[in-house]
């Protein structure tokens, strides 16, 4: 057993967050906040840096690696708060044209929700292409609310309604198609990877916030009331890594599950613990912490939630 | 990144499980909780099973006896062992896991031959002197003093939480033998022969309704100076090296029986009905998630240590935080499942719950291990 990174994962973690650091800095994303749609020239740099043929075999034009190092880069790009349908365009590299390189945007349906619809050259369901669905109605007006919940065919969309999101830097599609398809694993993986970026990011925000900001004649970060929501919002990040890291290793369907519940757990109540310490200025728009607030919300929410990882993982007990 | 057993790490794991399948039907049943002689007599002939089969002291460096295993060699050990259901170390606790380190560690050569070999052979029992009634959580504050009086250490004062105090053959106690100096630098390490004369033993009642702790009295007892580890007044810094041998792997047995008790309180939410109460069945699913989690740390934690050469990470505070809250969710979680039944003493998982109230405390505090992860992982200032 030997379950720290090796000297290339942590080579290549290091390359994706300096990438990052250098293409999609702090001011980039106030930017992305003032100006949504998404930005294709980014799309196309993260192609060519590999970001989605990551796992592509070196034989069919891509970099041949594993999930480990999906859930690395994954958790960077969750970190920095990278706007767009990444995951949706990494499972689909070698299969739909374009996307391994970045030239090729493709949106993912896997429940009541499709992110990036809008931008998506393609939109697949369940692993397949499906016919470009009809979006009726603005987003904030009613629209034709369909009929969501009643099953429908697979690869036979009746449409979507925008929805005014409530991260500003992921539209969303309210999906009327019907159909449902179950969460590929791959997806609830790189998204637990997300989330365990997103806990260890607010983790440090806070951290730098509580040994700087001084009340009472001293740094808030003496207190102990305050040191421990930082303390505990570490003890869910490591436990979270620990979780999705073994669950990258070993592709198991229950390791998966279970790293979900883990890192949606850590990026939803360290998010708030983060907004705590930052006291009033947490609550501005102007301050990064709501941006990470709000998109654990969405990415909680993909696949309908967590009720199916904790049903399954229920289920293997009396197994 | 890498889970599995490399090929001599497969090796070990096959011969354990040989030697445990041969070896735990020999063994004599589970004498009952207040039964403490007979606690001893069974924890000690385990102990000298594993001596026997050179399993003794696996962790320990092999200049002390030991066998100089790797932490994942160790991890296996105590997954193996729990898994088969052998039992754990028992009385041999303190000396196995604190008093024997730190004399491998501090004492001298006359010191080692003399207590170690009986740690490993169990021959001897070891029980711990360290906190007061008024020194907790403030560990340094402690007052129970020491004065040199000859070729003797002249002893007063008391001791508390003081497991297998009355079937223990030593104490490893911490004394002050200097007042004047600041509260770290005036402590002494020494080992305490419980048959002396001025020691008084009385047993502590648990909210349990167990007596596993006791509470030590001294009244003007000798302890030779030749039984001091490390020098006079550097008993702090002696005691901190004890720590340094925690590599991640304490609680390892506790999360396998925690994974086991979770499967068996889901059999029984089907047996009663309650598996039909989809709150109570996620809620089982989330702990599911939470153990198996948890024994990722574990092996994160191993593998960290392996690869600094066996000193600690800084992962013991953060596992400890988690486990200790998910061992009592995992048993109120029990409780829920049980419904009216878990008010009943006779059942099982009743007094299991009750005692994993402790996990919060002993050993540092919920409260201390969040300072202690503040302070010396995320640097946040010292202050009140």
């Amino acid at each position: 057993m030997r379950f720290q990174l090796s000297e290339d994962q942590r080579a290549l973690r290091a390359g994706v967050r300096e990438l990052l650091a250098r293409r999609f800095d702090a001011e980039a994303l106030r930017a992305a906040v003032g100006r949504p749609g998404l930005d294709r020239a980014l799309w196309r740099e993260l192609g060519e840096a590999g970001f989605f043929a990551l796992r592509l075999p070196e034989a069919d034009g891509g970099v041949g690696l594993g999930l480990p190092e999906a859930v690395l880069a994954f958790e960077e790009a969750g970190r920095a708060l990278l706007p767009g349908p990444l995951i949706a365009t990494h499972l689909a590299a070698g299969s739909v044209p374009g996307a391994a390189a970045g030239e090729t945007v493709v949106a993912d349906v896997d429940g009541g929700l499709v992110e990036w619809l809008a931008d998506a050259d393609v939109v697949r369901g369940g692993g397949a292409r499906l016919p470009r669905p009809e979006v009726s109605g603005e987003p904030g007006e009613p629209g034709k609310p369909g009929k969501p919940g009643e099953p429908g065919e697979p690869g036979e969309p009746k449409g979507a309604v925008p929805l005014r999101s409530v991260d500003p830097l992921t539209p969303l599609h309210r999906w009327t198609g019907g159909a449902a398809w179950p969460p590929d694993p791959v997806a609830v993986l790189l998204t637990a990877a997300e989330q365990l970026g997103t806990a260890t990011r607010v983790c440090e925000l806070a951290v730098q916030h509580a040994r700087t900001r001084e009340q009472f004649g001293q740094p808030i970060g003496a207190f102990q009331a305050i040191k421990h929501l930082c303390a505990g919002m570490l003890v869910r990040a490591e436990t979270a890594r620990a979780a999705v890291y073994a669950a990258a290793v070993t592709a198991d369907p229950l390791d998966i599950a279970a790293a979900r519940l883990l890192a949606d757990e850590a990026a939803l109540r360290s998010t708030r613990d983060c907004l705590q310490v930052h006291g009033g200025m947490g609550f501005t728009w102007e301050s990064e912490v709501h941006l990470h607030l709000k998109r654990a919300w969405v990415r909680a929410q993909r696949g309908g939630g967590d009720t199916e990882s904790e049903e399954s993982l229920a289920a293997e007990l009396v197994d | 990144m890498d889970l599995a057993d490399t090929s001599e790490e497969r090796e070990f794991r096959a011969r354990l499980r040989e030697w445990l399948a041969k070896t735990l039907p020999t063994l004599g049943p589970k004498p009952s909780p207040d039964d403490w002689p007979g606690r001893r007599a069974h924890d000690l002939g385990w102990q000298r099973m594993l001596y026997d089969a050179g399993y003794a002291g696996l962790h320990w460096p092999t200049d002390a006896g030991g066998r100089g295993a790797t932490p994942t060699r160790h991890l296996i050990f105590l997954e193996e062992t729990e898994r088969a259901g052998a039992p754990y170390v028992g009385a041999g606790f303190v000396g196995l896991l604190h008093a024997g380190p730190t004399i491998a560690a501090e004492g001298t050569a006359g010191q080692r031959a003399r207590w170690l070999p009986p740690i490993l052979r169990g021959e001897e029992v070891w029980c711990q002197g360290f906190s007061e009634p008024d020194a907790g959580s403030d560990l340094a504050a402690l007052r129970t003093r020491a004065w040199r009086d000859g070729d003797d250490y002249v002893v007063s004062g008391s001791k508390i939480w003081t497991s297998h105090a009355e079937v223990a053959d030593w104490c490893e106690l911490l004394v002050r033998t200097d007042p004047a100096a600041a509260k770290h630098r005036g402590i002494t390490w020494l080992a305490l022969p419980m048959d002396a004369p001025g020691i008084t033993v009385r047993p502590l009642r648990t909210l349990a309704g167990s007596a596993e702790f006791a509470e030590v009295f001294l009244d003007e007892v000798r302890v030779p100076v030749a039984n001091r580890v490390g020098d006079e007044n550097d008993g702090w810094r002696v005691t901190m090296v004890t720590l340094s041998f925690e590599r991640g792997t304490a609680f390892v047995g506790e999360v396998v029986a925690c994974r086991r008790v979770l499967g068996q309180l889901a059999r029984e939410a089907r047996r009663n009905g309650s598996w039909d109460d989809p709150v109570l069945r996620r809620r089982l699913g989330r702990l599911n998630a939470e153990f198996r989690a948890l024994w990722r740390l574990t092996q994160w934690n191993v593998s960290e240590a392996q690869a600094s050469g066996g000193v600690p990470g800084v992962g013991g505070s953060v596992f400890k935080l988690r486990y200790s809250q998910a061992r009592q969710e995992l048993y109120d979680a029990a409780a829920t499942v049980l419904g009216d039944a878990a008010l009943d003493l006779d059942r099982p998982w009743v007094l299991d719950r009750l005692s994993s109230l402790s996990y919060t405390i002993a050993a540092g505090t919920s409260q201390i291990q969040h300072n202690i992860v503040a302070e010396r992982i995320l640097g946040l200032p010292k202050g009140r």
